[in-house]
């Protein structure tokens, strides 16, 4: 496997007093898919939201531990949050588009963060690298709101690409959606994995197996089996994976 | 008769209710509108707009008023606005809404907003007119018209705030933009058309003040416009009043007639306002 670009180390998080996260250990390689599956509220989007600072928001929460990304600890003190999110970008389980155009949806994070860019050209190959070029193309100026689910979904992806990142979080980007629009999401990841470090929640197992180079499986906080999707999939190690996968329980 | 049959008739029952009580309001409505239109409307001319007031009616006019009315309002949206605005954003944006003091906070403001406006009348005399000694000017009168409407347009951006959905929020901290950003570029735009109806309904509601500025001294007969914010004013409700009190008839069509002018430049206002807002919420749903 290639080199890690995200190490996470010891680390835990509490929900007040409730843990939802118990010391765990693993370790994200450069430009490739891993997958983070896991019964509900197994703790997987909480770590996925942990790999960007995006629980800082969540009140309550407290981080112990560290989580090196490129070696630095994105939790040190000194280190600011929003230029974290700018290097790793997120994918939410509900499309969320900004309510503006379609054009703006794309140009408005690289422009408040005062990037140097050509707007035309950006927005032309963040939607072809989204696969919704297209679609859309006639319509640049409509409202985002106006898109399917599916394409308000790759339409995040490209807001996302536009920020030029090297990783992208996404958190069950396809529970949303219909199958067909869940295939065209897979395909895209599919796509993007030569380029992006890609790292997906997801509650489908299909999904992971189907998109994924590695998998990490949660239970009740814990990593219980991290590896090849293959090997996860056809030969897991412990038994609670097993389990999971043959959809024992979940 | 049957259960079916007696849930139709409560369903018709209620259905008629609702629109009885809806045509008895719109006809008190018409009432009163054709009752000052076949009043006023004859004593409506350019003239009547373009004169000042005098003391003999075929001469009187409104100019000074509608003048006065609109550099209040211009001021009072000017204070108001960007206060209230700001004052929402901090309470929802910025400030924990649990901590006692900004639950202190959010009582008063919800009780300001059903303040009597003679009260505000009162505050503004003691504080502008004589306090900062601004007198009985456009200043004044237009200090306390915002105070009287700014508890109104901070709770409405409240709520226009609060219907943003977090999602929004969280999307944009995802591209790494900082709070203001946040606020700014995104949250603010997709409140807009709400705080927007919030500040047209108050500012309808200051123009058509009276007890207020009759307390902090506008005058009721002024035969000049004012020129600055420091100049002496009326406007039209006070000019209306002033009409209506006195004994000739011809005095009350007048007012009649004034009345009309003030609804139609409240109608004006209002169409500029929803002008404003079918602009930015263009990218709704």
């Amino acid at each position: 496997m290639s080199k890690p670009i995200i190490q996470v180390k010891d680390l835990s998080i509490f929900y007040g007093e409730k843990k939802a996260i118990n010391s765990v250990n693993v370790s994200f390689s450069e430009k490739q898919v891993t997958a983070v599956i896991g019964p509900s509220g197994c703790g997987k989007s909480t770590l996925l939201r942990s790999l960007n600072r995006m629980n800082d928001f969540v009140e309550n929460l407290r981080v112990e531990g560290e989580v090196l990304y490129k070696d630095q600890n994105i939790y040190a003190p000194k280190i600011d949050s929003a230029d974290i999110r700018r290097q790793i970008g997120m994918v939410f389980q509900k499309p969320n588009p900004f309510p503006k155009s379609i054009y703006k949806n794309i140009t408005w994070g690289p422009q408040i963060n005062g990037y140097d860019f050509d707007p035309d050209a950006l927005v032309e190959k963040c939607l072809k690298r989204a696969a919704l070029w297209d679609e859309v193309k006639d319509r640049l100026d409509d409202s985002a709101l106006a898109l399917s689910g599916g394409q308000q979904q790759r339409l995040c992806i490209a807001r996302a690409i536009a920020m030029n990142p090297e990783v992208i979080l996404m958190d069950e980007p396809c529970s949303a959606l219909d199958p067909k629009a869940t295939s065209r999401i897979e395909d895209l990841i599919l796509d993007l994995r030569n380029r992006y470090t890609i790292i997906i929640v997801t509650h489908n197992m299909q999904q992971a197996a189907r998109i994924s180079d590695e998998t990490a499986f949660f239970f009740d906080g814990d990593l219980i089996e991290f590896g090849d999707t293959k090997e996860i999939f056809t030969n897991p190690v412990e038994e609670k994976t097993e389990d999971y996968i043959t959809g024992r329980f979940g | 008769m049957t259960t079916k049959e007696r849930r139709m008739k409560q369903d018709m029952l209620f259905r008629w209710c609702c629109r009885i009580v809806t045509f008895m309001a719109l006809g008190v409505l018409l009432v009163l509108l054709s009752h000052i239109f076949s009043q006023g409307f004859k004593w409506l001319s350019w003239d009547f707009i373009n004169s000042y007031p005098s003391r003999f009616a075929d001469q009187a006019g409104i100019k000074s008023a509608v003048w006065g009315s609109i550099w209040v309002i211009s001021f009072t949206a000017i204070f108001s606005v960007p206060f209230g605005v700001a004052t929402a954003f901090f309470l929802e944006e910025y400030s924990n809404s649990n901590s006692k003091f900004v639950r202190l906070l959010q009582i008063n403001i919800a009780n300001l907003a059903g303040m009597p406006s003679i009260i505000y009348g009162l505050l503004g005399l003691t504080l502008f007119a004589r306090g900062i000694g601004l007198g009985g000017s456009v200043l004044t009168g237009s200090l306390t018209l915002s105070l009287l409407i700014l508890p109104v347009i901070v709770i409405a951006s409240q709520e226009a705030i609060k219907a943003v959905p977090n999602s929004i929020r969280y999307g944009a901290y995802a591209m790494g933009a900082r709070k203001w950003q946040v606020i700014v570029g995104q949250v603010l735009p997709a409140a807009l058309p709400g705080i927007m109806t919030g500040v047209i309904l108050s500012l309808s509601r200051a123009i058509g003040e009276t007890a207020p500025l009759i307390i902090i001294g506008a005058l009721s007969y002024v035969a000049f416009t004012p020129l600055g914010p420091f100049d002496d004013f009326t406007v039209l409700p006070v000019q209306i009043y002033n009409w209506a009190g006195r004994p000739q008839e011809e005095f009350h069509e007048i007012a009649s007639a004034g009345i009309i002018v003030l609804l139609a430049v409240l109608f004006t206002m209002n169409l500029v306002a929803i002008m404003i807002r079918q602009k930015f919420q263009k990218y709704r749903m």
